[in-house]
């Protein structure tokens, strides 16, 4: 059996692969996501690699079976609340890792509390009008934050379709724009993976200050 | 002229939310940019686009 690399372990190994300022820059980054679905366990999974300092995940929902073609869960986890189990996954992989899990479902009354601290916002829902609505609240309320969107990644086409497009000062959108869970033939892992990669890099470009797409 | 989405449309003079319903777009599930500023969604019904005027309407779809 290994044992578990002390902190300083962690943080050298970081800094050889990304540069010490490079992951410095991302110690002292916190980002929240909103939403832990195929998506957001994605983007969460890569961003704990990269070394970012601090996750907020935030989702209402449980681990259900169907769940686990796409999504960052175990088996074991089924019925697990999703933002416990996926810091509990965060830190297997990245022990030193700030998480912080909130089990709420996002609305107007609590975004101003469950965003305040992220320095990046990942919207990773599911439904098309949530999505919106974060977008809408976080562009018109919190101009600071720099906003990381999705749509479209649903389907069997090429990955090739999935972009990541700049639409405004702070806020990007990844995705095909028009695949939708429904029309096309569900979600599949390797698609979602894809689009939550997009958002993932974006947030590095954004933390490396590299703000074109 | 107003550019939207990257094509020029002959709707000067109209409000935002006269396009988005005749073009035929979900009001609940989009966001719009107008000059590079989100567009607060209370403001559809009141503001009017201009000539030269560019406008990104960011349709959501479902699945994530």
């Amino acid at each position: 059996m290994s044992t578990i690399p002390t902190k300083e372990e962690m943080y050298k190994a970081f800094e050889e692969r990304h540069g010490k300022e490079l992951q410095n820059k991302l110690l002292h980054t916190t980002v929240a996501i909103c939403g832990l679905g195929g998506l957001g366990s994605n983007i969460s999974v890569a961003l704990t690699r990269l070394g970012v300092g601090k996750l907020i995940i935030i989702d209402f929902d449980k681990v259900d079976i169907s769940n686990l073609h796409r999504q960052q869960y175990k088996a074991s986890q089924v019925g697990m609340e999703k933002a416990v189990a996926l810091k509990e996954n965060l830190k297997e992989i990245s022990p030193y890792i700030d998480v912080e899990p909130i089990v709420a479902k996002i609305d107007a009354t609590n975004m101003d509390d469950l965003l305040s601290k992220a320095d990046i916002v990942c919207e990773a829902f599911d439904n098309p009008q949530n999505k919106a609505m974060l977008v809408n609240y976080v562009l018109e309320n919190m101009p600071d934050k720099y906003l990381v969107a999705a749509s479209g990644m649903a389907g069997m086409d090429s990955v090739n379709m999935i972009k990541t497009r700049k639409i405004g000062k702070r806020f990007y959108l990844c995705g095909d724009g028009v695949n939708e869970v429904g029309k096309a033939d569900g979600l599949f892992s390797t698609r979602v993976m894809a689009c939550a990669a997009h958002e993932a890099h974006m947030v590095l470009r954004i933390i490396s200050e590299n703000f074109d797409v | 002229m107003v550019r939207i989405n990257g094509n020029d449309v002959h709707c000067d003079g109209k409000k935002v939310i006269d396009y988005i319903n005749e073009a035929g777009y979900d009001k609940t599930k989009i966001a719009i940019e107008l000059n590079e500023d989100i567009l607060p969604k209370a403001e559809y019904e009141t503001t009017v686009l201009k000539d030269g005027d560019v406008v990104e309407v960011v349709s959501f779809v479902g699945g994530g």
